[in-house]
C-alpha cells in the first residue's frame, strides 16, 4: 500500500505550550483511516496541522510525495485535500444552497459545479428542500449534514473528516458512513476522526489511537477494536466482536 | 408522582415552518426523561420555549405548577430550569473556574448547599474530569472538552430539572458512560433530568422514560424497551432496529463512583 500522507515527528501546539509532541502517523491511499482517543487529545491539532491553520513547529509532513508542512490553507486545499471541521463552519446569512456551492469554489467549469450540486441534492434532499433558506436557520443535525454535503463538491485525493456524525440522528447517521465508504470505493483516500469509536473502527482499514499527543496504537481497525485497554479507556468499556 | 414540567400543546411557527405543531410533553419530578427524534424534529425549539429563548404562538409550558409561558429566560433561569445548548456558550475569555462561578452567580440562597462557592465549582470540575484545566480558559478548549465545561456550568446554578441538548455529542465513549452514572447520582439525590440525545445506549441505558418526537410533536411516549420496539420510532428514527442484548457500553449506570479519567488536560 503506498502513503498518500505521512507526518513524522510533528511538534506543534499553541500559546499554552506543544499539544503534538513527536507525533508521527502514515495514511495509506484508497483507504480510510480512522483516529480516536480522549477529549482534548489532539486529533483537531493533527487535522490542524495537516490542513495548514496549524504550523508544526518541528517535524515533516509529506503529501503525495511533497512536504506541505506551513504552506497556506488555500494552498494545500488546491493540492488536493479537504477538510471538514469540527466546529460548525457554515455561513450562517448564506443559503444553504450557496453553502454548498462554495463547496466547489476551486472549479472552474460552472457545468461541472451544476452537475455536482445535483448529484448532492440527489443524496441529501434537504439540500434541496431548505436550499433557498438561511443556513442558520438549520437545526444543529441539519446544519452537520450541509457541511457535509459540501465537502463532496471537490474531487480531492485526501478527505478529512473531524467528527462528520455528531449531532446526526442514528438514520443520518448511516447515510453518512455510507457516503464515506462509497468515497473509499471510488478510490479517495480517508482521514476520519470519530467519537462515534466503533462505527468508525469498524469502517477503517488503519486505526490510529492518539493519547496526549502522541500515538498509543496503531494498527488495523479490528485490532484497536479487540484491544481490551484501549477498550476499557476509549471505547465505552470491553472490547466486542465486530457485527 | 407530581408532574415537574408540563408542556401543552406548543406551537412555533418560522414563516411557513412548523417546529412546533401541537407538542405535549410532561416531566416527572425526580426522573430522568429522554426526547429523541430525527434532525429537525422540534427538539431544540422545544427547549428554547420551555427556557424562554422563543416565545410560543400558542399553548402553555408549566413548571412546579406555575404558568411560566412567555416569562423572560432570567426569570425561568431563577425559578430552577437549567439548561445547556447544542451549541456550546462558555465564556471564552474567563477560566473555567470562573465560568463556573458566573453561572452560580444567581443561585438564590435556599439552593445553594452548604459548600462554599468555589470549593462547588471545584467539584462540580472534577466531575466532568476537568480539575487540571481550572485556571485555564475557555478559548483554549478542545471541543468535548468546551462541552463538558458547560454541563458543569449548569451543574453549578443548583437547578431543580436540568435541560441537556445533546451532553454526549463529541465526547468520548469512555467518559459518555461515566456522565451517564454522574446524572444517575445526581438524579438519586432530586434532581429532574430531560435530556436530548441521539446516542441510544447513552438513552437507553439511563432514561426513565422517552418521549420520541416527530415534525414538532411527540409522537410516541414509553419506557426504553417499549419505545425502542415501537415500529413509529423505528421507521422514522432508528431506521431499523437497535442491536440487541446487555450492552458494556456508555449509557447503562453502573455505580460507577471512582473519579472522571476521560478528557485530558
Ligand atoms: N486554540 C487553542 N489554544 C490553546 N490551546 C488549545 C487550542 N485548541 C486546543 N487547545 C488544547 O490542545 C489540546 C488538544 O485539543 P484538540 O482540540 O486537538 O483535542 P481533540 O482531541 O480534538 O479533542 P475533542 O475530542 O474534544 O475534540 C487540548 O488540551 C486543548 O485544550
Ligand atoms: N430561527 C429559525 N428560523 C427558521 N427555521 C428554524 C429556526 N429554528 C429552527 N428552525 C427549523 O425548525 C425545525 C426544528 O429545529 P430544531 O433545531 O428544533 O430541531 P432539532 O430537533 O433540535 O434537530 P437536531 O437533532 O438536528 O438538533 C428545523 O426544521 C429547523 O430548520
Ligand atoms: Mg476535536
Ligand atoms: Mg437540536
Amino acid at each position: 500500500m503506498s502513503i498518500l500522507l505521512e507526518l513524522h515527528g510533528v511538534w506543534a501546539g499553541y500559546d499554552g505550550g506543544d499539544v503534538l509532541r513527536d507525533l508521527t502517523l502514515s495514511v495509506p491511499a484508497g483507504s480510510i483511516t480512522c483516529v480516536v482517543g480522549p477529549n482534548g487529545a489532539g486529533k483537531s491539532t493533527v487535522l490542524r496541522v495537516i490542513s495548514g491553520q496549524l504550523i508544526p513547529r518541528r517535524g515533516t509532513v509529506v503529501f503525495d510525495g511533497e512536504e506541505i508542512g506551513g504552506l497556506s490553507p488555500r494552498k494545500i486545499l488546491s493540492r488536493g485535500i479537504v477538510q471538514v471541521a469540527q466546529e460548525h463552519t457554515l455561513f450562517p446569512d448564506m443559503t444553504v444552497r450557496e453553502n454548498v456551492e462554495l463547496g466547489g469554489f476551486l472549479l472552474r467549469d460552472r457545468a461541472e459545479v451544476a452537475r455536482r450540486l445535483r448529484q448532492i441534492e440527489d443524496l441529501f434532499p434537504i439540500v434541496t428542500d431548505r436550499g433557498g433558506e438561511r443556513a442558520g436557520a438549520l437545526s444543529g443535525g441539519q446544519q452537520r449534514l450541509v457541511e457535509f454535503a459540501r465537502c463532496l463538491m471537490l474531487d480531492p485525493k485526501l478527505v478529512v473528516l473531524d467528527e462528520p456524525s455528531m449531532g446526526l440522528d442514528p438514520k443520518t447517521l448511516r447515510t453518512v458512513l455510507q457516503q464515506v465508504a462509497a468515497m473509499r470505493d471510488a478510490g479517495r483516500t480517508i482521514l476520519l476522526v470519530e467519537q462515534n469509536v466503533r462505527a468508525g473502527l469498524s469502517l477503517a482499514g488503519q486505526a490510529v489511537v492518539l493519547e496526549s499527543g502522541h500515538v498509543r496504537l496503531a494498527g488495523t481497525g479490528a485490532q484497536v477494536l479487540a484491544n481490551p485497554d484501549i477498550a476499557h479507556l476509549y471505547l465505552g468499556g470491553a472490547p466486542r466482536s465486530l457485527a | 408522582m407530581t408532574a415537574l414540567l408540563e408542556v401543552r400543546e406548543v406551537r412555533k411557527s418560522f414563516g411557513g415552518l412548523h417546529a412546533l405543531n401541537g407538542c405535549s410533553l410532561t416531566v416527572q419530578e425526580g426522573t430522568v426523561a429522554g426526547l429523541i427524534g430525527p434532525n429537525g424534529s422540534g427538539k431544540t425549539t422545544l427547549f428554547n420555549v420551555i427556557t424562554g429563548y422563543e416565545r410560543a404562538d400558542a399553548g402553555t409550558v408549566a413548571f412546579g405548577g406555575q404558568d411560566v409561558t412567555g416569562l423572560a429566560t432570567g426569570k425561568i433561569g431563577g425559578l430552577g430550569v437549567g439548561r445547556t445548548f447544542q451549541l456550546t456558550r462558555v465564556f471564552n475569555r474567563l477560566t473555567l473556574l470562573e465560568n463556573l462561578q458566573v453561572g452560580r452567580a444567581g443561585v438564590p440562597r435556599e439552593r445553594r448547599g452548604e459548600l462554599y462557592g468555589p470549593a462547588r465549582c471545584m467539584e462540580l470540575l472534577d466531575f466532568v474530569g476537568l480539575t487540571a484545566l481550572a485556571q485555564a480558559q475557555a478559548g483554549s478548549l478542545s471541543y468535548g472538552q468546551r462541552k463538558l465545561v458547560e454541563l458543569a456550568m449548569v451543574l453549578a446554578q443548583e437547578p431543580k430539572v436540568v435541560l441537556l441538548d445533546e451532553p454526549a455529542g463529541g465526547i468520548n465513549p469512555t467518559l459518555i458512560g461515566q456522565i451517564a452514572d454522574r446524572i444517575g447520582e445526581l438524579n438519586r439525590r432530586g434532581m429532574t433530568f430531560l435530556v436530548v440525545e441521539h446516542n441510544m445506549e447513552f438513552v437507553m441505558g439511563l432514561c426513565d422514560v422517552i418521549s420520541v418526537m416527530e415534525r414538532g410533536a411527540v409522537i410516541a411516549c414509553g419506557r426504553p424497551e417499549e419505545v425502542r420496539k415501537d415500529p413509529r420510532v423505528l421507521d422514522a428514527y432508528l431506521g431499523g432496529a437497535l442491536d440487541d442484548g446487555p450492552d458494556d457500553g456508555p449509557g447503562g449506570p453502573t455505580g460507577q463512583t471512582e473519579g472522571i479519567e476521560g478528557a485530558q488536560p
